[in-house]
Protein backbone atom coordinates (compact mmCIF):
# COMPACT_ATOMS: atom_id res chain seq x y z
CA UNK A 1 0.00 0.00 0.00
CA UNK A 2 1.53 3.31 -1.12
CA UNK A 3 1.54 6.09 1.81
CA UNK A 4 -0.48 8.95 1.42
CA UNK A 5 -0.87 12.09 3.82
CA UNK A 6 -2.47 12.59 6.79
CA UNK A 7 -6.19 12.39 6.64
CA UNK A 8 -6.25 15.76 8.45
CA UNK A 9 -4.07 17.51 5.42
CA UNK A 10 -6.64 15.89 2.61
CA UNK A 11 -9.15 17.55 4.82
CA UNK A 12 -7.90 20.78 4.87
CA UNK A 13 -6.81 20.48 0.98
CA UNK A 14 -10.52 19.37 0.22
CA UNK A 15 -12.13 21.71 1.68
CA UNK A 16 -9.62 24.74 0.26
CA UNK A 17 -10.96 23.20 -3.44
CA UNK A 18 -14.28 23.40 -2.28
CA UNK A 19 -14.13 26.98 -0.37
CA UNK A 20 -12.48 28.15 -3.72
CA UNK A 21 -16.14 26.89 -5.76
CA UNK A 22 -18.69 27.71 -3.46
CA UNK A 23 -18.11 31.25 -1.04
CA UNK A 24 -20.98 30.03 0.73
CA UNK A 25 -19.23 27.47 2.26
CA UNK A 26 -17.73 28.26 5.60
CA UNK A 27 -14.71 26.74 8.33
CA UNK A 28 -15.91 27.71 11.51
CA UNK A 29 -12.90 27.21 14.30
CA UNK A 30 -12.55 27.27 18.04
CA UNK A 31 -8.72 28.52 17.87
CA UNK A 32 -8.15 25.28 16.18
CA UNK A 33 -6.87 26.35 12.28
CA UNK A 34 -3.26 25.38 12.65
CA UNK A 35 -4.33 22.06 14.24
CA UNK A 36 -6.75 20.97 11.56
CA UNK A 37 -4.10 22.15 9.19
CA UNK A 38 -6.69 24.79 7.63
CA UNK A 39 -3.84 27.52 7.38
CA UNK A 40 -4.07 27.81 4.12
CA UNK A 41 -7.49 27.73 3.89
CA UNK A 42 -7.62 30.67 6.25
CA UNK A 43 -4.86 32.70 4.21
CA UNK A 44 -6.94 31.44 0.36
CA UNK A 45 -10.35 32.76 2.18
CA UNK A 46 -10.33 34.66 5.21
CA UNK A 47 -13.73 36.04 4.62
CA UNK A 48 -14.77 32.01 4.56
CA UNK A 49 -13.67 30.89 8.23
CA UNK A 50 -15.25 32.20 11.27
CA UNK A 51 -13.15 31.88 14.34
CA UNK A 52 -14.61 31.70 17.97
CA UNK A 53 -11.98 31.00 20.06
CA UNK A 54 -11.46 28.36 22.79
CA UNK A 55 -15.05 28.25 23.16
CA UNK A 56 -16.61 24.48 21.70
CA UNK A 57 -20.16 25.17 22.95
CA UNK A 58 -20.32 28.14 21.15
CA UNK A 59 -18.39 26.50 18.17
CA UNK A 60 -21.19 24.56 17.90
CA UNK A 61 -23.94 26.70 18.58
CA UNK A 62 -22.89 30.00 16.09
CA UNK A 63 -22.44 26.90 13.15
CA UNK A 64 -25.92 25.76 14.10
CA UNK A 65 -27.14 29.49 13.36
CA UNK A 66 -25.01 29.58 10.39
CA UNK A 67 -26.55 26.57 8.67
CA UNK A 68 -30.11 27.61 10.12
CA UNK A 69 -29.43 30.66 7.67
CA UNK A 70 -28.05 29.22 4.42
CA UNK A 71 -24.54 28.58 5.46
CA UNK A 72 -22.65 25.35 4.05
CA UNK A 73 -20.77 25.04 7.56
CA UNK A 74 -17.62 22.67 8.56
CA UNK A 75 -17.13 22.79 12.27
CA UNK A 76 -13.50 21.89 13.25
CA UNK A 77 -12.56 21.11 16.68
CA UNK A 78 -10.23 18.23 18.14
CA UNK A 79 -12.72 15.42 18.01
CA UNK A 80 -11.90 15.02 22.15
CA UNK A 81 -13.53 18.85 22.93
CA UNK A 82 -16.19 18.59 19.92
CA UNK A 83 -17.77 15.56 20.90
CA UNK A 84 -17.51 15.74 24.85
CA UNK A 85 -17.87 19.81 25.83
CA UNK A 86 -20.18 20.42 23.26
CA UNK A 87 -22.18 17.27 22.59
CA UNK A 88 -25.70 19.24 24.32
CA UNK A 89 -24.94 21.66 21.08
CA UNK A 90 -24.57 18.94 19.11
CA UNK A 91 -27.96 17.41 20.27
CA UNK A 92 -29.94 19.76 20.29
CA UNK A 93 -28.58 23.21 17.97
CA UNK A 94 -26.99 20.66 15.35
CA UNK A 95 -29.41 17.21 15.64
CA UNK A 96 -32.46 18.25 16.92
CA UNK A 97 -33.09 21.66 15.50
CA UNK A 98 -32.12 19.84 12.33
CA UNK A 99 -29.47 22.28 11.22
CA UNK A 100 -27.17 20.42 8.77
CA UNK A 101 -23.53 21.45 10.44
CA UNK A 102 -20.85 19.05 9.30
CA UNK A 103 -19.17 18.59 12.46
CA UNK A 104 -15.42 17.43 11.74
CA UNK A 105 -13.58 15.84 14.92
CA UNK A 106 -9.86 16.31 14.16
CA UNK A 107 -7.07 13.95 15.70
CA UNK A 108 -9.37 11.98 16.93
CA UNK A 109 -9.22 8.85 18.59
CA UNK A 110 -5.99 8.21 20.51
CA UNK A 111 -4.41 10.66 17.61
CA UNK A 112 -3.45 12.57 20.15
CA UNK A 113 -1.85 9.42 22.61
CA UNK A 114 0.39 10.83 24.51
CA UNK A 115 -1.44 13.69 25.24
CA UNK A 116 -3.66 11.69 28.03
CA UNK A 117 -7.16 10.86 28.41
CA UNK A 118 -7.94 14.00 28.28
CA UNK A 119 -7.52 14.50 24.08
CA UNK A 120 -8.40 11.54 23.49
CA UNK A 121 -11.49 10.35 21.56
CA UNK A 122 -13.14 7.13 22.30
CA UNK A 123 -16.79 7.68 22.78
CA UNK A 124 -17.39 9.90 20.10
CA UNK A 125 -19.16 7.34 18.19
CA UNK A 126 -21.49 5.94 21.24
CA UNK A 127 -22.73 9.37 22.26
CA UNK A 128 -23.52 10.18 18.91
CA UNK A 129 -24.71 6.65 17.93
CA UNK A 130 -27.41 7.45 20.75
CA UNK A 131 -28.32 10.97 19.19
CA UNK A 132 -31.54 11.06 16.69
CA UNK A 133 -30.33 12.64 13.37
CA UNK A 134 -26.78 12.62 12.89
CA UNK A 135 -24.81 10.76 10.69
CA UNK A 136 -20.83 8.86 11.63
CA UNK A 137 -18.49 8.73 9.26
CA UNK A 138 -14.77 8.00 9.97
CA UNK A 139 -12.76 7.55 6.90
CA UNK A 140 -10.03 5.30 6.74
CA UNK A 141 -7.62 7.16 3.89
CA UNK A 142 -7.19 9.93 1.61
CA UNK A 143 -9.44 8.79 -0.76
CA UNK A 144 -12.13 8.24 1.84
CA UNK A 145 -11.44 11.45 3.71
CA UNK A 146 -12.08 13.50 0.63
CA UNK A 147 -15.08 12.14 -0.81
CA UNK A 148 -16.65 12.45 2.96
CA UNK A 149 -16.09 16.13 2.70
CA UNK A 150 -17.77 16.39 -0.63
CA UNK A 151 -20.41 13.93 0.27
CA UNK A 152 -21.13 15.86 3.29
CA UNK A 153 -21.02 19.18 1.63
CA UNK A 154 -23.94 17.99 -0.23
CA UNK A 155 -25.52 16.35 2.44
CA UNK A 156 -28.53 18.66 3.61
CA UNK A 157 -28.52 17.21 6.85
CA UNK A 158 -25.99 17.11 10.30
CA UNK A 159 -23.36 14.60 10.07
CA UNK A 160 -20.27 14.01 12.14
CA UNK A 161 -17.04 12.91 10.72
CA UNK A 162 -13.50 12.18 12.22
CA UNK A 163 -10.19 11.08 11.71
CA UNK A 164 -6.47 11.63 12.73
CA UNK A 165 -3.32 13.19 11.85
CA UNK A 166 -1.15 10.65 10.48
CA UNK A 167 0.17 9.60 7.21
CA UNK A 168 -2.33 7.10 5.44
CA UNK A 169 -1.46 4.20 3.24
CA UNK A 170 -4.07 4.68 0.04
CA UNK A 171 -6.73 1.49 -0.08
CA UNK A 172 -8.76 2.72 -2.87
CA UNK A 173 -8.65 3.20 -6.96
CA UNK A 174 -9.71 6.73 -7.52
CA UNK A 175 -12.55 4.92 -9.23
CA UNK A 176 -14.07 3.85 -6.17
CA UNK A 177 -17.38 5.19 -5.37
CA UNK A 178 -17.96 6.39 -2.10
CA UNK A 179 -21.90 7.00 -0.41
CA UNK A 180 -22.33 8.04 3.03
CA UNK A 181 -24.12 5.00 4.29
CA UNK A 182 -22.90 2.59 1.90
CA UNK A 183 -19.74 0.01 2.99
CA UNK A 184 -17.13 -0.12 0.97
CA UNK A 185 -15.72 -3.76 0.44
CA UNK A 186 -12.32 -3.93 -0.10
CA UNK A 187 -12.13 -7.91 -0.35
CA UNK A 188 -13.74 -10.70 0.76
CA UNK A 189 -13.49 -14.14 2.18
CA UNK A 190 -14.87 -17.21 3.41
CA UNK A 191 -13.41 -18.21 6.40
CA UNK A 192 -13.14 -14.54 8.23
CA UNK A 193 -14.60 -10.92 7.34
CA UNK A 194 -13.37 -7.65 9.31
CA UNK A 195 -15.74 -5.24 9.56
CA UNK A 196 -13.83 -2.10 10.17
CA UNK A 197 -13.73 1.38 10.33
CA UNK A 198 -11.12 4.99 10.11
CA UNK A 199 -7.72 4.54 10.19
CA UNK A 200 -7.81 0.63 11.51
CA UNK A 201 -8.97 -0.58 8.68
CA UNK A 202 -5.24 -0.43 7.43
CA UNK A 203 -4.17 -3.10 9.72
CA UNK A 204 -6.84 -5.46 8.83
CA UNK A 205 -5.66 -5.07 5.42
CA UNK A 206 -2.25 -6.13 6.51
CA UNK A 207 -4.06 -9.03 8.73
CA UNK A 208 -5.58 -10.32 5.28
CA UNK A 209 -2.35 -10.74 3.88
CA UNK A 210 -1.35 -12.67 7.21
CA UNK A 211 -4.22 -14.97 7.16
CA UNK A 212 -4.23 -15.33 3.35
CA UNK A 213 -0.76 -16.21 3.50
CA UNK A 214 -1.93 -19.11 5.87
CA UNK A 215 -4.55 -20.54 4.21
CA UNK A 216 -7.29 -18.24 5.62
CA UNK A 217 -9.79 -16.99 3.35
CA UNK A 218 -10.23 -13.49 4.26
CA UNK A 219 -12.39 -10.68 3.38
CA UNK A 220 -12.27 -6.81 4.90
CA UNK A 221 -15.25 -4.25 4.70
CA UNK A 222 -14.25 -0.80 5.23
CA UNK A 223 -17.45 0.38 6.96
CA UNK A 224 -16.61 4.56 6.43
CA UNK A 225 -20.49 5.05 7.93
CA UNK A 226 -20.77 3.91 11.57
CA UNK A 227 -24.20 5.61 11.81
CA UNK A 228 -26.60 4.51 9.40
CA UNK A 229 -24.82 1.26 9.15
CA UNK A 230 -25.05 -0.81 5.86
CA UNK A 231 -26.60 -3.58 7.46
CA UNK A 232 -26.55 -5.02 3.71
CA UNK A 233 -22.51 -5.36 3.19
CA UNK A 234 -22.91 -6.28 7.04
CA UNK A 235 -25.49 -9.12 6.76
CA UNK A 236 -23.82 -10.56 3.55
CA UNK A 237 -20.28 -10.86 4.77
CA UNK A 238 -21.80 -12.88 7.65
CA UNK A 239 -23.60 -15.32 5.72
CA UNK A 240 -20.44 -15.50 3.51
CA UNK A 241 -17.70 -16.08 6.54
CA UNK A 242 -17.96 -17.94 9.57
CA UNK A 243 -16.10 -15.43 11.83
CA UNK A 244 -16.91 -11.59 11.96
CA UNK A 245 -14.06 -9.25 13.91
CA UNK A 246 -14.89 -5.36 13.80
CA UNK A 247 -11.50 -3.85 13.96
CA UNK A 248 -11.98 0.38 15.46
CA UNK A 249 -10.11 3.03 16.99
CA UNK A 250 -13.18 3.67 19.74
CA UNK A 251 -14.02 1.66 22.92
CA UNK A 252 -14.68 -1.66 22.19
CA UNK A 253 -18.10 -0.08 24.02
CA UNK A 254 -21.37 1.77 21.97
CA UNK A 255 -19.14 2.09 18.77
CA UNK A 256 -19.04 -0.09 15.68
CA UNK A 257 -18.83 -3.59 17.07
CA UNK A 258 -21.73 -2.89 19.39
CA UNK A 259 -23.95 -1.42 16.36
CA UNK A 260 -22.73 -4.95 14.36
CA UNK A 261 -23.33 -6.89 17.09
CA UNK A 262 -27.23 -5.41 17.79
CA UNK A 263 -27.87 -6.09 13.87
CA UNK A 264 -26.19 -9.90 13.81
CA UNK A 265 -27.85 -10.52 17.34
CA UNK A 266 -30.93 -9.35 16.37
CA UNK A 267 -31.80 -11.62 12.47
CA UNK A 268 -29.72 -14.55 14.44
CA UNK A 269 -26.97 -14.82 12.53
CA UNK A 270 -24.84 -17.92 12.76
CA UNK A 271 -21.10 -16.55 12.73
CA UNK A 272 -18.31 -15.93 15.38
CA UNK A 273 -17.87 -12.60 16.57
CA UNK A 274 -15.44 -10.16 18.20
CA UNK A 275 -15.27 -6.70 19.00
CA UNK A 276 -11.64 -5.43 18.98
CA UNK A 277 -11.25 -1.41 19.96
CA UNK A 278 -10.01 0.46 22.70
CA UNK A 279 -10.89 -1.71 25.97
CA UNK A 280 -13.00 -0.50 28.95
CA UNK A 281 -9.73 0.99 31.10
CA UNK A 282 -7.74 3.70 32.04
CA UNK A 283 -6.00 4.25 28.46
CA UNK A 284 -2.45 3.34 28.28
CA UNK A 285 -0.32 6.68 26.56
CA UNK A 286 1.92 6.36 23.71
CA UNK A 287 2.15 7.12 20.02
CA UNK A 288 -1.32 6.56 18.37
CA UNK A 289 0.75 3.42 16.88
CA UNK A 290 1.90 2.29 20.28
CA UNK A 291 -1.28 2.13 21.69
CA UNK A 292 -2.89 -0.30 18.63
CA UNK A 293 0.25 -2.25 19.49
CA UNK A 294 -0.28 -2.40 23.03
CA UNK A 295 -4.08 -3.28 22.58
CA UNK A 296 -3.40 -5.48 19.63
CA UNK A 297 -4.88 -3.22 16.96
CA UNK A 298 -2.64 -4.80 14.69
CA UNK A 299 -1.66 -7.36 11.28
CA UNK A 300 0.04 -9.91 13.92
CA UNK A 301 -2.89 -9.35 16.93
CA UNK A 302 -6.10 -9.50 14.29
CA UNK A 303 -5.17 -12.56 12.64
CA UNK A 304 -4.32 -14.03 15.76
CA UNK A 305 -7.73 -13.29 16.87
CA UNK A 306 -9.30 -14.55 13.71
CA UNK A 307 -7.03 -17.76 13.90
CA UNK A 308 -8.43 -18.10 17.67
CA UNK A 309 -12.28 -17.74 16.55
CA UNK A 310 -12.00 -20.10 13.73
CA UNK A 311 -10.58 -22.78 16.29
CA UNK A 312 -13.10 -22.35 18.54
CA UNK A 313 -15.39 -22.13 15.53
CA UNK A 314 -14.31 -25.64 14.26
CA UNK A 315 -13.96 -27.12 17.70
CA UNK A 316 -18.05 -25.84 18.63
CA UNK B 1 -49.90 48.98 13.16
CA UNK B 2 -51.61 48.52 16.99
CA UNK B 3 -51.56 51.50 18.97
CA UNK B 4 -50.39 51.29 22.62
CA UNK B 5 -54.02 51.20 23.65
CA UNK B 6 -54.27 48.07 21.93
CA UNK B 7 -51.16 46.95 22.20
CA UNK B 8 -51.91 46.66 26.20
CA UNK B 9 -55.78 45.15 25.48
CA UNK B 10 -53.41 42.13 23.81
CA UNK B 11 -50.99 41.60 26.53
CA UNK B 12 -54.11 41.22 29.00
CA UNK B 13 -55.77 38.63 26.57
CA UNK B 14 -52.64 36.49 26.47
CA UNK B 15 -52.39 36.55 30.02
CA UNK B 16 -55.52 34.96 29.64
CA UNK B 17 -54.58 32.62 27.26
CA UNK B 18 -51.81 31.67 28.80
CA UNK B 19 -53.50 30.84 31.99
CA UNK B 20 -56.11 28.71 30.01
CA UNK B 21 -53.96 26.85 28.20
CA UNK B 22 -51.70 26.01 31.03
CA UNK B 23 -55.01 24.91 33.24
CA UNK B 24 -55.89 23.00 30.43
CA UNK B 25 -52.45 21.17 29.95
CA UNK B 26 -51.97 21.15 33.87
CA UNK B 27 -48.78 21.75 33.30
CA UNK B 28 -46.14 25.09 32.19
CA UNK B 29 -44.25 27.60 33.47
CA UNK B 30 -46.66 29.96 34.78
CA UNK B 31 -44.54 33.16 36.05
CA UNK B 32 -41.84 33.46 33.28
CA UNK B 33 -44.52 33.30 30.72
CA UNK B 34 -46.76 36.02 32.28
CA UNK B 35 -42.94 38.31 32.84
CA UNK B 36 -42.26 37.89 29.24
CA UNK B 37 -45.57 38.51 27.39
CA UNK B 38 -45.15 41.96 26.95
CA UNK B 39 -42.01 41.47 25.38
CA UNK B 40 -43.19 38.96 23.18
CA UNK B 41 -46.17 40.94 22.13
CA UNK B 42 -44.09 44.23 21.33
CA UNK B 43 -41.79 42.38 19.27
CA UNK B 44 -44.70 39.65 17.22
CA UNK B 45 -46.83 43.06 16.99
CA UNK B 46 -44.78 45.96 16.34
CA UNK B 47 -40.80 45.27 16.35
CA UNK B 48 -40.21 42.22 13.95
CA UNK B 49 -40.70 42.12 10.12
CA UNK B 50 -41.77 38.25 10.25
CA UNK B 51 -45.48 36.83 9.51
CA UNK B 52 -46.73 33.37 8.35
CA UNK B 53 -46.59 34.60 4.75
CA UNK B 54 -42.51 35.96 5.18
CA UNK B 55 -41.82 32.83 7.51
CA UNK B 56 -39.54 31.11 4.36
CA UNK B 57 -38.15 34.94 3.42
CA UNK B 58 -34.37 34.45 4.13
CA UNK B 59 -34.33 38.59 5.11
CA UNK B 60 -36.89 38.03 7.74
CA UNK B 61 -36.16 38.99 11.04
CA UNK B 62 -35.87 35.94 13.65
CA UNK B 63 -36.82 35.18 17.03
CA UNK B 64 -34.92 32.88 19.63
CA UNK B 65 -36.31 31.85 22.90
CA UNK B 66 -33.52 30.90 24.96
CA UNK B 67 -35.88 30.94 28.24
CA UNK B 68 -37.42 27.91 26.35
CA UNK B 69 -39.96 26.89 29.30
CA UNK B 70 -41.80 30.01 28.58
CA UNK B 71 -43.06 28.42 25.70
CA UNK B 72 -46.96 29.23 26.73
CA UNK B 73 -46.25 33.06 25.90
CA UNK B 74 -44.79 32.23 22.98
CA UNK B 75 -47.45 29.81 21.53
CA UNK B 76 -49.99 32.35 22.59
CA UNK B 77 -48.93 35.36 20.45
CA UNK B 78 -47.85 33.35 17.73
CA UNK B 79 -51.60 31.78 17.29
CA UNK B 80 -52.60 35.43 17.42
CA UNK B 81 -50.94 36.77 14.99
CA UNK B 82 -51.63 34.36 12.21
CA UNK B 83 -49.15 31.40 12.42
CA UNK B 84 -51.86 29.03 13.41
CA UNK B 85 -55.23 28.29 14.69
CA UNK B 86 -56.14 29.26 18.27
CA UNK B 87 -57.64 25.70 18.66
CA UNK B 88 -54.13 24.22 18.46
CA UNK B 89 -53.59 25.28 21.95
CA UNK B 90 -56.19 23.43 22.99
CA UNK B 91 -53.44 20.28 21.96
CA UNK B 92 -50.59 21.79 24.53
CA UNK B 93 -49.19 18.78 25.94
CA UNK B 94 -51.00 15.89 25.09
CA UNK B 95 -49.53 13.18 23.71
CA UNK B 96 -48.17 13.62 20.18
CA UNK B 97 -48.77 17.04 19.83
CA UNK B 98 -46.23 19.31 19.09
CA UNK B 99 -47.23 22.39 21.22
CA UNK B 100 -45.34 21.15 24.12
CA UNK B 101 -43.06 22.48 27.04
CA UNK B 102 -40.67 23.98 24.85
CA UNK B 103 -40.35 25.19 21.00
CA UNK B 104 -39.73 23.14 18.62
CA UNK B 105 -39.62 24.13 14.78
CA UNK B 106 -42.52 21.34 14.40
CA UNK B 107 -44.85 24.27 15.29
CA UNK B 108 -45.17 26.91 12.47
CA UNK B 109 -43.03 29.87 13.36
CA UNK B 110 -40.62 29.00 15.68
CA UNK B 111 -36.69 29.64 14.22
CA UNK B 112 -35.28 26.63 16.62
CA UNK B 113 -35.57 23.64 19.04
CA UNK B 114 -35.04 25.50 22.46
CA UNK B 115 -35.27 24.71 25.85
CA UNK B 116 -31.58 23.64 27.26
CA UNK B 117 -30.65 26.82 28.53
CA UNK B 118 -27.86 28.70 27.52
CA UNK B 119 -28.54 27.67 23.58
CA UNK B 120 -30.22 30.86 22.31
CA UNK B 121 -27.79 33.27 21.86
CA UNK B 122 -24.56 31.33 20.39
CA UNK B 123 -27.45 30.28 17.84
CA UNK B 124 -28.53 33.99 17.40
CA UNK B 125 -24.89 34.82 16.98
CA UNK B 126 -24.39 32.46 14.17
CA UNK B 127 -27.76 33.84 12.47
CA UNK B 128 -26.97 37.52 12.84
CA UNK B 129 -23.06 36.53 11.59
CA UNK B 130 -25.06 34.86 8.63
CA UNK B 131 -26.66 37.86 7.80
CA UNK B 132 -23.26 40.10 8.09
CA UNK B 133 -21.39 37.63 6.05
CA UNK B 134 -24.22 37.79 3.20
CA UNK B 135 -24.70 41.10 3.57
CA UNK B 136 -28.89 40.94 4.45
CA UNK B 137 -30.42 43.56 6.57
CA UNK B 138 -32.43 40.97 8.84
CA UNK B 139 -32.18 41.55 12.59
CA UNK B 140 -31.84 38.56 15.28
CA UNK B 141 -33.76 39.16 18.64
CA UNK B 142 -33.34 36.42 21.46
CA UNK B 143 -34.96 36.85 24.78
CA UNK B 144 -32.89 34.79 27.78
CA UNK B 145 -34.01 34.14 31.35
CA UNK B 146 -32.29 36.03 34.06
CA UNK B 147 -31.45 32.43 35.78
CA UNK B 148 -30.08 31.33 32.40
CA UNK B 149 -27.12 33.64 32.54
CA UNK B 150 -24.89 31.40 34.40
CA UNK B 151 -24.89 28.89 31.79
CA UNK B 152 -20.93 29.81 30.69
CA UNK B 153 -21.88 29.46 26.69
CA UNK B 154 -23.61 32.79 27.30
CA UNK B 155 -20.48 34.81 28.02
CA UNK B 156 -18.54 32.41 25.10
CA UNK B 157 -21.65 33.64 22.55
CA UNK B 158 -21.29 37.28 24.16
CA UNK B 159 -17.59 37.77 23.16
CA UNK B 160 -18.49 36.82 19.89
CA UNK B 161 -21.20 38.93 19.10
CA UNK B 162 -18.77 41.59 20.20
CA UNK B 163 -16.01 40.59 18.72
CA UNK B 164 -17.94 40.02 14.97
CA UNK B 165 -20.02 43.79 15.50
CA UNK B 166 -22.98 42.25 15.42
CA UNK B 167 -25.31 45.59 15.51
CA UNK B 168 -27.90 43.18 13.89
CA UNK B 169 -28.34 40.87 17.42
CA UNK B 170 -30.57 42.07 19.99
CA UNK B 171 -30.00 40.34 23.70
CA UNK B 172 -33.31 40.93 25.55
CA UNK B 173 -33.00 39.67 29.18
CA UNK B 174 -35.95 39.09 31.14
CA UNK B 175 -34.91 40.23 34.30
CA UNK B 176 -37.70 39.29 36.62
CA UNK B 177 -34.97 38.18 39.94
CA UNK B 178 -36.22 34.80 40.17
CA UNK B 179 -35.68 31.09 39.05
CA UNK B 180 -36.47 27.54 40.24
CA UNK B 181 -34.89 27.88 43.64
CA UNK B 182 -35.43 31.26 44.37
CA UNK B 183 -33.87 35.30 43.45
CA UNK B 184 -31.24 35.13 41.34
CA UNK B 185 -28.91 36.90 44.07
CA UNK B 186 -29.29 33.85 45.98
CA UNK B 187 -28.96 31.51 44.00
CA UNK B 188 -25.71 32.55 42.24
CA UNK B 189 -25.37 36.14 42.06
CA UNK B 190 -25.36 38.14 38.44
CA UNK B 191 -24.78 41.77 39.76
CA UNK B 192 -23.39 44.21 38.51
CA UNK B 193 -25.38 42.61 35.51
CA UNK B 194 -25.18 45.87 33.50
CA UNK B 195 -21.45 46.54 33.82
CA UNK B 196 -20.80 42.91 33.21
CA UNK B 197 -22.92 43.22 29.88
CA UNK B 198 -20.98 46.81 28.90
CA UNK B 199 -17.24 44.69 29.79
CA UNK B 200 -18.61 42.60 27.25
CA UNK B 201 -19.15 44.70 24.64
CA UNK B 202 -22.89 45.32 24.32
CA UNK B 203 -24.75 48.35 24.23
CA UNK B 204 -27.48 48.31 27.25
CA UNK B 205 -30.58 49.45 27.82
CA UNK B 206 -32.53 49.13 30.52
CA UNK B 207 -36.37 49.08 30.33
CA UNK B 208 -39.60 48.54 32.35
CA UNK B 209 -40.19 45.06 30.31
CA UNK B 210 -43.58 45.16 31.70
CA UNK B 211 -44.62 48.60 29.50
CA UNK B 212 -45.88 48.53 26.34
CA UNK B 213 -44.89 51.65 25.54
CA UNK B 214 -41.22 51.80 27.15
CA UNK B 215 -40.81 48.52 25.06
CA UNK B 216 -41.94 50.00 21.57
CA UNK B 217 -39.64 52.93 22.53
CA UNK B 218 -36.67 50.83 23.30
CA UNK B 219 -36.47 48.56 20.58
CA UNK B 220 -37.33 51.64 18.60
CA UNK B 221 -34.10 52.29 19.09
CA UNK B 222 -32.07 49.42 18.17
CA UNK B 223 -29.13 49.18 17.28
CA UNK B 224 -28.13 51.09 20.05
CA UNK B 225 -24.82 51.82 19.15
CA UNK B 226 -23.32 51.00 15.80
CA UNK B 227 -21.06 48.21 15.60
CA UNK B 228 -22.40 46.96 19.09
CA UNK B 229 -24.74 44.43 19.47
CA UNK B 230 -27.86 45.50 21.72
CA UNK B 231 -28.13 44.19 25.04
CA UNK B 232 -32.17 45.53 26.57
CA UNK B 233 -32.02 44.61 30.59
CA UNK B 234 -36.05 44.43 30.75
CA UNK B 235 -36.96 44.64 34.43
CA UNK B 236 -40.05 42.85 34.74
CA UNK B 237 -42.30 40.97 37.37
CA UNK B 238 -42.35 36.96 37.36
CA UNK B 239 -46.25 36.26 37.09
CA UNK B 240 -47.22 39.90 36.09
CA UNK B 241 -50.83 40.51 35.99
CA UNK B 242 -52.25 38.28 38.82
CA UNK B 243 -51.70 39.28 41.85
CA UNK B 244 -50.87 36.01 43.86
CA UNK B 245 -48.45 34.64 41.29
CA UNK B 246 -46.77 37.83 41.33
CA UNK B 247 -42.85 37.42 42.42
CA UNK B 248 -43.75 34.24 44.00
CA UNK B 249 -40.78 31.90 43.45
CA UNK B 250 -43.17 29.10 44.09
CA UNK B 251 -44.94 30.09 40.86
CA UNK B 252 -41.90 28.83 38.38
CA UNK B 253 -43.89 26.02 36.89
CA UNK B 254 -46.99 25.90 39.38
CA UNK B 255 -50.74 25.40 38.06
CA UNK B 256 -53.28 27.62 39.18
CA UNK B 257 -56.35 25.26 40.71
CA UNK B 258 -59.79 26.16 39.71
CA UNK B 259 -60.06 28.69 42.38
CA UNK B 260 -56.69 30.30 41.56
CA UNK B 261 -57.73 30.32 37.83
CA UNK B 262 -61.21 31.99 38.73
CA UNK B 263 -59.36 34.51 40.83
CA UNK B 264 -56.59 35.02 37.78
CA UNK B 265 -59.36 35.63 35.37
CA UNK B 266 -61.55 38.04 37.19
CA UNK B 267 -58.25 39.81 37.99
CA UNK B 268 -57.30 40.18 34.34
CA UNK B 269 -61.33 40.87 33.03
CA UNK B 270 -60.97 43.96 35.99
CA UNK B 271 -57.42 45.03 34.53
CA UNK B 272 -59.03 45.03 30.92
CA UNK B 273 -62.25 46.83 31.90
CA UNK B 274 -60.37 49.37 33.70
CA UNK B 275 -57.59 49.92 30.08
CA UNK B 276 -60.57 49.89 28.53
CA UNK B 277 -62.58 52.67 30.36
CA UNK B 278 -59.06 54.58 30.74
CA UNK B 279 -59.27 54.59 27.10
CA UNK B 280 -63.02 55.85 26.37
CA UNK B 281 -61.67 59.02 28.76
CA UNK B 282 -58.90 59.16 26.56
Amino acid sequence: MELGRPNLEEFGATLLEMGRQNPDLLVVTSDSRGSGKLGPFAKALPKQIVEVGIAEQNLVGVSAGLASAGKIVFAVSPACFLTTRSLEQIKNDVAYSDNPVSLIGISAGVSYGALGSTHHSLHDFAALRATNNISIVAPADNFETRAAIYAAAAHPKPIYIRFGKRPMPHLHAPDTQFEIGKAITLAEGTDVTFVATGEPVVQAMQARALLEAQGVSCGVISMHTVKPLDEEALLNAAAHSRVIITVEEHSVFGGLGSACAEVLMQVGADVRFKIVGIPDEYTITGSQVEIFNYYGITPEGLAEQAQALLGSAVAV
Amino acid sequence: MYSLQELEQKSIEYRKTVLRIIVQANAGHTGGSLSCVDILNVLYNRVLNVSPATFGDPNRDRYIQSKGHSVEALFTVLADVGFYAESELDTLGRFGSHFIGHPTRKVPGIEQNTGALGHGLPLAVGTALAAKLDDRSYRVFTLLGDGELTEGSNWEASMAAAHYKLDNLVVIVDRNGLQISGPTEEVNGLEPLTAKFEAFGYAVREVNGNSIPDLVACFDQVPFAPGKPSLVIAKTIKGRGVSFIENAVAWHHHVPNADEYAVALQELNQAEEALLEAQSWS
